[in-house]
């Protein structure tokens, strides 16, 4: 059983990322955000029963869909919108915008934009921690399309054959942009693959937090005993286009109507309230707090100033030699 | 001084800087049992056991990868990619990661990472075992390029890359290799951005590194006897690169000439020169010129080879154009 502190404390996180990232599709169609922006709108669950069953020490690592798993990690409100923002106070200082998200104060070694490419940086992560001798674990989320690619498998050949420390999440939304899964993959149930490689490998419904929470608090338990790596198949749907600029024809109607209708967030609510884990009131009062700190973080960043042109040539290199570029 | 190979210098080199520091270990194929195809990491494993000296699939970007990972969780990893060539299946990690992390995050990180390959032709491999691809890291911020051509150089520098907490390829050459040079005892560190005069001269300035500054010692012996004395500059590192040390020379001999062996186009010589001429157009004497590999994917016969390949005698004869 999860405690209920806990149970309420995952609501609140994934209210927040909900409602952040409605005002984020509103600031980008403002043109307050630029670039390529994902949204997880409907994939909550994942991140945030993943990221709860972890120690705040064990590292994380993400795609380009990384604003769920930035905020379930403590990522601040306000550092997240600036740097979408591309403002000096963003968390990267704006130099990395919504893709490329990362806390490393908070273990959370962020976001890539190459499809596939943070597999094999987690299985390295995983190696640091054994080598350290250090019972901390790995996570690293990535999408269904990116099983398909080659570093995947290099790297899930490495994490088993040396034994490390990594549990891979595949969030199975069904669709890489516009394909379907089934069209990109010769193995649509990801989980399978895991036998490929003598992995474990576990199907959870995405949808439900609670279920997400369960599985991975039994999974990082004997990932944390050395029992080597897991895959983890979060089966989830996101609710908007795979980008801000997805006009999202390749999906039936009726398909997404059925997805709503498992939305994880009133899931959750309903079985706080139903189990007398909380009150309606205490929901709605982190419903008011969640709208404050959202309006927080976009002031925030209306207020932030825009990054020095002389930050353009920092932090290239952590050492700096007469012949790089400077002002 | 004693005399030592290349492929014993960078030996030496890992083996001191895996006795300091504890979190460097070696990763890649055939290094640890097989001791390295090029003998590099030879009796490392006895040493420093599988732990440190790993034995890797043969999977490239898995092992950048690894390697970036293992830094971003506080190691100091110095993969080794067999050759440049197999660096290639690896481009993303090297260049949308390794290089770009940093940046991309504001630079919440430090990537001590020592990417270690050989470079070069020459040995009749043929196309796809061949390449010297430095133009295209140097193209790329965010990485450095380190090209030894000495042992003494190649010591020094490894001992400086690994150390450094930023991400350096370092580049080997096949065919140096075997060669022998002095190399300083005890601790011997050569910094990074600083170019060598590998010899003195007054007349005209050959920028080259790796092998080619070996085609270019033998040009200027050469061209010494028609009374031409070149000076012959080795950048060692061409990220970051001693653009002083270049003026320097230039503004003395009011000539230059670089010489590389990969292909000409769009190659480190182009930006060499084009920087030259931004600087010195009214001060050179001649137009700077340039020596590299013809524009052809290596061949395998060992005469079409040696034609594609640039020599000391091109060098000689892209001298002389601009001398007399
Ligand atoms: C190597 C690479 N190829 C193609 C793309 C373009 N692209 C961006 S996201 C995406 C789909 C990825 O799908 P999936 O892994 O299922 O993740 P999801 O977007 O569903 O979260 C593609 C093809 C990319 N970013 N990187
Ligand atoms: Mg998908």
């Amino acid at each position: 059983m999860i405690p209920a502190a806990d149970q309420v404390e995952m609501y609140r996180l994934m209210l927040l990322i909900r409602r952040l990232e409605e005002r984020v599709a509103e600031m980008y169609s403002e043109q307050r955000i630029g670039g390529f922006t994902h949204l997880y709108i409907g994939q909550e669950a994942v991140a945030v029963g993943a990221i709860t069953a972890l120690n705040h020490d064990d590292p994380v690592i993400d795609t380009y869909r990384d604003h769920g798993h930035f905020l379930a990690r403590g990522g601040d409100p306000r550092r997240f919108m600036a740097e979408l923002f591309g403002k000096a106070t963003g968390i990267c200082r704006g130099k990395g915008g919504s893709m490329h998200l990362a806390d490393v104060e908070r273990y959370f070694y962020g976001g890539t934009g190459i499809v596939g490419g943070s597999i094999p940086i987690a299985v390295g992560l995983a190696l640091a921690c054994q080598y350290r001798g250090d019972d901390r674990i790995v996570v690293c989320f990535f999408g269904d399309g990116a099983t398909n690619q080659g570093v995947w498998h290099e790297a899930l050949n490495f994490a088993k054959l040396w034994s490390l420390p990594v549990i891979f999440i595949c969030e199975n939304n069904f669709y890489g942009i516009g394909t379907d899964v089934r069209l990109s993959s010769s193995l649509s149930e990801v989980h399978k693959k895991a036998s490929g490689y003598g992995m474990p490998g576990f199907r959870v419904d995405g949808m439900d937090v609670l279920a997400v929470r369960q599985l991975c608090e039994e999974v990082v338990k004997t990932v944390r005993g050395g029992a080597g790596p897991v895959l983890i198949e979060a089966v989830c749907y996101r609710y908007q286009g795979h980008s801000m600029t997805d006009p999202g024809r390749y999906r039936a109607r009726a398909e997404e109507e059925l997805w709503r209708k498992r939305d994880p967030i009133p899931r959750l609510a309903k079985s706080l309230v139903g189990d007398a884990i909380t009150t309606d009131e205490r929901l709605h009062e982190i419903e008011r707090e969640i709208e404050a700190a959202t309006e927080d973080a976009v002031a925030f960043a209306e207020s932030s100033p825009d990054p020095s042109p002389e930050s353009l040539y920092e932090d290239v290199h952590s050492e700096r030699h007469p012949g790089d570029p400077h002002a | 001084m004693r005399e030592i190979r290349y492929f014993e210098a960078l030996n030496e080199a890992l083996a001191e800087e895996m006795r300091r520091d504890p979190d460097v270990f070696l990763m890649g194929e055939d290094i640890g049992l097989f001791g390295g195809t090029f003998r590099v990491t030879e009796h490392l494993l006895a040493e420093f056991g599988a732990k440190r000296v790993r034995d890797t699939p043969i999977a490239e970007a898995g092992i950048v990868g690894l390697a970036i990972g293992a830094a971003m969780g506080g190691l100091r990893p110095v993969p080794e990619l067999m050759t440049m060539n197999f660096a290639i299946v690896a481009m993303d990690q090297i260049i949308n990661h390794a290089a770009k992390l940093r940046y991309m995050f504001g630079g919440q990180l430090r990537l001590p990472i020592t990417l270690r390959a050989a470079g070069g032709g020459g040995t009749q491999k043929g196309a796809q075992h061949s390449h010297s691809i430095e133009s295209w890291f140097v193209n790329s911020p965010g990485i450095r390029v380190v090209i030894p051509s000495t042992p003494s150089d190649a010591k020094g520098l490894l001992k400086t890359s690994i150390r450094s907490d930023d991400v350096v390829l370092f580049i080997e050459h096949e065919m140096l290799y075997s060669t022998k040079g002095a190399v300083p005892d005890g601790e011997h560190l050569v910094p990074l951005g600083v170019a060598d005069v590998k010899r003195r001269g007054s007349d005209v300035t050959i920028v080259a590194w790796s092998k080619m500054v070996h085609e270019a010692l033998r040009a200027a012996d050469a061209l010494a006897v028609e009374g031409i004395e070149a000076e012959v500059l080795d950048p060692r590192t061409l990220d970051p690169f001693d653009w002083e040390a270049l003026h320097e020379s230039v503004a003395r001999t009011r000539r230059c000439v670089v010489a590389e062996e990969g292909w000409r186009t769009v190659g480190v010589g182009a930006e060499i020169a084009a920087r030259l001429q931004e600087r010195f157009f009214y001060e050179l004497d001649a137009p700077v010129q340039r020596v590299g590999a013809v524009d052809v994917p290596t061949p395998y016969a060992k005469g079409l080879e040696q034609a594609a390949l640039p020599h000391a005698d091109d060098i000689v004869r892209a001298v002389l154009k601009i001398t007399t």
